[in-house]
């Protein structure tokens, strides 16, 4: 029992992790249709951002918790800052030109700007593994026991972290006018450009939250998880999250959530059991599985296709 | 077709005038190494200069020519200057198989030395084994590389052997009775490292107490530290790679596991303390086997440790050690062949004894690995202290014996 109980809080973690990026993907496929395949260099970049902000600032471990949470928020801040800056660079330069191209070529233009990422991450941080320090408490205290499992506060943190960025990603859409906007181009982009929306804004709008939320994701993993930092670590992150995404149903919003989730649990019960060698392969059984059963995923709408 | 044309014109054109201007390179190259017959020795080093694994390559590449420039100013090998020829294989082993193939195509070329890491090595040897051309391999330490054939030689001892130094170490030295294994079970070296460990410390009278595996570039290892946990190991073997190192001891520690690590050479970096949180952290106190201490006692060592300060003003590597190491026992086998014919030097390669390097006293066994001492390195605060040597089984036996 408490085995299964130290493997969901593990997948919890793994999973609201997956579930930052993969609200990225679904949010873009939502206005735009396109698969940004560059999004996972994005989580990348948010990591790396932290990184050298937390070396710039000298961050140290900190003797309390809420110490900890105090330092480690402006390095949040400045990654997700960054990386929506990078969301909107990469839309205004990589996707806007295309916008009346055929779907493939902004798909291969995609391929493109994430090959660019990954390669320009190696010539400009090396490709030698960065660590982040150690900034909450480490050693005895840093863990609570819930029913002979062990949580780590870190762990905690992170989920909460993740919980609380989803909740105002929850009210932007549903409770703001911008989100509104976002929500009636994903529904027909068309129609709402002839009610006067500005389509343009909007989906620069969506990739700048998406791409800030990823840049989160990249931060909290990296200074939360002690994971070291590299230029492709966005490679193998980015595709799960994908799959969650499109498990979850893309497009969808609290299907991203689910998705990741998912994920991650699945990936911890694999590895808990002994089994690390076959993680992604189950969770790519799990893709098809669902995809078979419910071809626009768990929680996604099916679309016909508009003539 | 206008696609087709357009393709041809931007994407084929510029990469076939690229594949021209390196085979004209190739040829200059080549024109060079004509006089190789007449007054000087030429010797291949394919190497990472560049790609993920640049820091294998340039090390290795610095022993190497720091070596060349001492046996040629001391009058070369046989009235003969040596020449090496550096090529880079960008880290990748497609690259390895077409550079060691440009070697193996020039008749003036003698010997080859390289790779570091084994998958590379592993790619190259079977060029160099169908030319019948000598191949030194500083620091593969892959049992397979050297079973490619007879011209295939290496000068480091090979990864089982670093799981019985580590058993012997921590069963005789530290006096420990239950050890648990951390293994990466898709990587060929931490499996045989964890296997022999495994064999050897029980066999020294020790207690295997939990052998649980992960997968590198995994993040979370709590799950496994978690089942270990409960049987209590005075220490951790984990013969992995630097880069989850680190990772795992902060979540051991996190659990409340304060024991030693224990690892093999793949630790070796300058990141594995940053990894564990830094100087001080996670890591402290943690042991790891290793080819050579720059801080070993011995004049050859000081001395080479000098030399390679006042050229490059840094420390040596343990790789740069060994990159030296293979150039010269090349050297030295070249003058017992009395030749530098291929065949001939083939021969004295596969009868080297007690050859004296910098990481040891080397003597190449019949399968043509280095039978040789390994060290065992402490981690303080940012340093890596030398703890102890530890001789291969045999000549401990020979040792006991006498």
């Amino acid at each position: 029992m408490s085995d299964f109980l130290q493997q969901v809080v593990i997948g919890v973690q793994l999973g609201s992790i997956y579930a930052l990026i993969a609200l990225g993907y679904t949010m873009v496929y939502g206005v735009l249709r396109l698969i940004n395949f560059a999004h996972g260099d994005v989580f990348m970049v948010g990591a790396f951002v932290g990184f050298y902000a937390a070396r710039a600032l000298k961050l140290e471990e900190q003797p309390t918790l809420a110490g900890a949470l105090i330092t480690l928020l402006p390095v949040l801040l400045l990654a997700m800052v960054a990386c929506a800056v990078l969301g909107l660079v990469i839309e205004r330069l990589a996707y806007r030109p295309l916008r009346r191209a055929p779907r493939l070529t902004a798909l291969i233009t995609a391929i493109g700007v994430s090959l660019f990422l990954e390669n320009a991450g190696q010539l400009l941080f090396g490709a030698d593994p960065k660590f982040f320090p150690s900034v909450t408490p480490q050693g005895a205290g840093a863990t609570l026991n819930l029913g002979g499992a062990t949580i780590s506060k870190d762990q905690l943190v992170l989920v909460v972290a993740a919980a609380l960025l989803m909740a105002v990603l929850w009210y932007i859409v549903q409770r703001t006018r911008i989100g509104r906007a976002m929500r009636a181009v994903s529904h027909d982009a068309d129609a709402a450009a002839l009610m006067g929306i500005n389509t343009d804004t909007v989906i620069a709008f969506t990739f700048g939250l998406g791409a800030a939320l990823a840049g989160a994701g990249g931060m909290l993993f990296a200074a939360l998880t002690y994971a070291k930092i590299l230029p492709l670590m966005g490679i193998a992150i980015g595709l799960k999250a994908f799959v969650a995404a499109v498990v979850g149903g893309i497009g969808s919003i609290p299907g991203a959530m689910l998705g990741g989730l998912l994920m991650g649990l699945s990936e911890s019960f694999v590895r808990g059991s002994g089994f690390s060698r076959w993680t992604e392969a189950v969770a790519f059984v799990l893709l098809i599985g669902v995809l078979l059963l419910r071809p626009a995923g768990l929680l996604g709408r099916f679309a016909p296709e508009k003539v | 077709m206008r696609v087709t044309r357009a393709f041809l014109l931007r994407g084929v054109l510029p990469v076939a005038a690229l594949a021209a201007a390196g085979a004209l390179a190739g040829c200059r190259q080549g024109g060079g190494g004509g006089g190789g017959g007449g007054n000087e020795i030429l010797v291949g080093h394919f190497a990472s200069m560049t790609g993920d694994t640049s820091t294998f390559g340039t090390e290795t590449d610095r022993g190497i020519r720091l070596a060349m420039e001492e046996l040629n100013a001391a009058g070369g090998v046989l009235g003969k200057q040596f020449r090496v020829q550096t090529q880079d294989d960008a880290s990748k082993v497609e690259e390895a198989v077409t550079v060691v193939t440009g070697f193996a195509n020039n008749p003036d070329m003698v010997a080859v030395l390289g790779e570091v890491a084994s998958s590379r090595s592993k790619a190259a040897a079977p060029v160099l084994q169908a030319a019948q051309i000598p191949m030194v391999s500083p620091s593969s330490t892959n049992p397979d590389v050297t079973k490619v054939g007879d011209y295939i030689f290496r000068v480091c001892f090979i990864d089982p052997f670093q799981g019985y130094v580590m058993a012997k170490f921590a069963r005789e030295q530290l006096k420990m009775d239950r050890v648990a294994i951390l293994r990466d079970q898709k990587n060929d070296y931490s499996v045989g490292l964890a296997n022999v460990f495994n064999d050897e410390f029980k066999k020294m009278g020790g207690t295997i107490v939990a052998d649980v595996s992960y997968k590198e570039g995994d993040s979370d290892f709590r799950s496994q530290l978690a089942q270990v946990k409960p049987q209590r190991p005075q220490a951790l073997y984990v013969p992995g790679y630097y880069g989850e190192v680190g990772t795992i001891a902060r979540q051991a520690r996190e659990l409340g596991m304060n024991v030693p690590l224990m690892g093999g050479d793949g630790w070796d970096s300058p990141q594995l303390v940053a990894g564990a949180g830094g100087p001080g952290k996670a890591l402290e106190g943690a042991y790891f086997s290793n080819h050579y201490s720059k801080d070993d006692k011995s004049e050859r060592v000081q001395t080479f440790v000098k030399t390679f300060r006042a050229k490059y003003g840094s420390d040596p590597s343990a790789l740069a050690a060994m990159g030296y190491d293979a150039m010269k026992l090349l050297a030295d086998a070249i003058t017992r062949a009395g030749s530098p014919d291929r065949k001939a030097l083939r021969d004295a390669l596969a009868t080297t004894q007690n050859f004296k390097g910098v990481t040891g006293d080397i003597t190449i066994d019949a399968q043509r690995n280095a039978t040789k001492p390994a060290v065992v390195l402490q981690i303080q605060g940012n340093q890596f202290v030398y703890r102890a040597t530890v001789q291969p089984p045999d000549a401990a036996k020979s040792a006991s014996a006498k």
